[in-house]
Parts: structure tokens; sequence; C-alpha cells
């Protein structure tokens, strides 16, 4: 936890600014550069300096350890759901195609968003769960 | 040496160099840890100066980011200077230095950097950027619709989770398992866990 003034100041204002750069990172990936892996280190990076401006007690309160949990299997198994469904739908698995048959082209273009969701989400619970652990003590 | 973008790309990777050289030869480990960082930002815009925005935006954010708390957060762990030691390893640097030579050796074999006519630009590459979504081509009425959804404009994010799904997936699966292995052994012992709930 920072005792600078200055730090918690400008570092509580930037902490949305970030999250909002990681959003557009995430669903920006298809066309611009960017995607999951990127927006999920963003989002990480964006609650590891909560944590120090903050202190450890304060980021468990704004995302509580089981929520990180959570989301970091659902990352996986959404990737997975969405290759799945292609197998429900009887074609091969993570085939995006079949999300919407009439318009293939359209039905890529959601499957690859959906998965680059299911990335971003397990990378940003993965990455910001590994320095939780290494840094237990921090205060 | 007239070109400005070479000019820069050699003054980037004599600059990665040095700082790669100081961060082994310090024995201060933060110090050393910062001059890493240093280091993954200079590849970071050296990619940005080759154009490969993607794997940029991953140096930076992983490598200058990640990587710098993670082993800062080591560090608080343990102390800030390293043991005092033999400053060279005649094995290590022997072992590096054939590598390094052995790659120099194969990149005598690569194209040269940019020609028009190398394998990887005349290839598949066409294909990758000219078509306007991973592996199904936009049909009239998706064209004609017009919103970004029939596009994937970024060539990179297409391959990644079109053509190789499974690499991907595969990757996050990587990802995944490392998150629970560090859940598994970081986790504190029974015993300290109810000494905490005591507390």
């Amino acid at each position: 936890m920072s005792e600078s003034v200055v730090l918690r100041t400008i570092g509580g204002m930037l902490f949305p600014y970030i999250l909002v750069y990681a959003f557009y990172v995430q669903m920006h990936g298809e066309i611009g550069p960017g995607g999951g892996f990127q927006a999920g280190v963003l989002v990480a990076s964006a609650f590891i300096l909560h944590a120090f401006l903050f202190g450890k007690a304060a980021t468990d309160r704004l995302l509580p350890r089981w929520l990180v949990d959570l989301t970091m299997c659902l990352g996986v198994l959404l990737y997975i759901g969405v290759g799945i469904v292609g197998l429900v739908q009887g074609s091969y698995f993570l085939d995006y195609s079949v999300l919407d048959p009439a318009h293939p082209a359209h039905a890529e273009a959601l499957g690859i968003t959906l998965v680059e969701a299911g990335v971003g989400l397990t990378v940003a619970s993965v990455i910001l769960t590994m320095v939780r652990k290494v840094n237990g003590e921090l205060e | 040496m007239s070109d400005p973008v070479l000019l820069i790309n050699v003054l980037l990777l004599v600059l990665a160099i040095v700082a790669a050289i100081a961060a082994m030869w310090t024995r201060n480990l933060l110090g050393a840890v910062m001059l890493m960082g240093i280091y993954s930002l200079l590849l970071a815009v050296e990619w940005a100066n080759l154009f490969a925005m993607d794997v940029s935006y991953t140096e930076a954010a992983v490598g200058a980011g990640a990587a710098t708390i993670l082993l800062l957060t080591a560090l608080t762990r343990t102390g800030s200077r390293e043991k005092e030691g033999p400053k060279l390893h005649w094995s290590a640097l022997i072992t590096a230095t054939v590598t390094g030579v052995v790659l120099l050796y194969g990149t005598s074999d690569l194209p040269r950097f940019g020609d028009p006519q190398a394998p990887a630009t005349i290839h598949v590459s066409p294909q990758y950027v000219t078509q306007n979504v991973g592996k199904v081509d936009a049909t009239e009425t998706d064209r004609l619709e017009g919103d970004f959804g029939d596009h994937v404009p970024n060539a990179v994010t297409a391959v990644l989770a079109s053509y190789r799904g499974y690499d991907t997936l595969f990757e996050t699966a990587v990802i995944f398992t490392a998150g629970i292995c560090v859940i598994l052994l970081l986790r504190p012992a029974a015993g300290q866990a109810r000494r905490r709930e005591d507390a």
C-alpha cells in the first residue's frame, strides 16, 4: 500500500482508463492490433496497480478471489464451449460457421470474438492470481 | 546507413544488447529487473518499427509489464543483492556463444530482410491479407450489409483464432494450467490457513 498521496490520486484516476483501454484492445483485436492475450494482461495490470496503491484488502473487496478463480475457468470453458457448439451442430470442433449458418463470415467473426473473450478472461485471471500468490504478504 | 529506419533498428538493438549485458552484470537484483524491463520495452519498440504490432503489444504488456511486476514481487520475498560468486561462468558463456553462432549461421539461409520474393510473402500471406475473414469467404450479401461484422481485417487475429484455433486453445489451456499450478504450489499450508482463520 502506497503512502504517497500523489501516487494514490494519479493511480486511482488512471485505473478506470486502463480498464477501458483493455476493453478496447479486447474488442478491437480482430480489427487492429491486440486481442485476448494483450487485453488480459492489461486488465491484470490495472488490478495489480490497484493492489499496490490501495492495499490487498481493497482489491479483494473490489474483485474477490473466488471470482478470479471462477473467471479463470470460465475463459477456457468459453473457448471449449464455442468448439463444442461446432461438434453438436454436426460439424468439426471449433467450426465457427455453425454459429450462424446463413452468414458464415459473420459467424466466424462472432466465434473469433467469443474465443478471444475466453482467452482474455483466462489470461487476466491467471496473471492476477500469479502476482497475488507470489506477493501474498503485499500491503 | 542513410536509411533512417535501418538506423533506428541498429540503435534500438544496440541499446537492447547493452541493457541485456548490464542486467547480467549488475549484482543489484532490483536494477537487473529494471534493466530487463527496459530490454523488453526496447524490443517492443523494435517490433513496432518492424510493423509487427501484435508482437510489440505482447512484448510491452507481458515482457515489460507483467514479467517485471512478477519479478519485483518475487524480489520482495528475497534479498535484493545477488550472492557473491564467480562473475563469469565459462561453460555458460561457451554454450551461449556456440548457440549464437549456430543461429547466426542459420540466418545466412534466410531471404534478405523485406525481400518481396521471399516464400513467406508470396506463398500464403497474400491470401491472408486479401480475404475478408478468417477461413470463410464473406458472401456478397454479407459484404453488402457493410458493418465490420463480416471482417476480421487483422490477419494476425484471423490466423491465431481461425486457422490455428487449436493452437490458441491449447495455449490458453497451458496458461490455465500455469495458474492452477501457482494456486496449488503457493497455497497456505493447512496449519497456516487455520491460524489465519483464528486471527
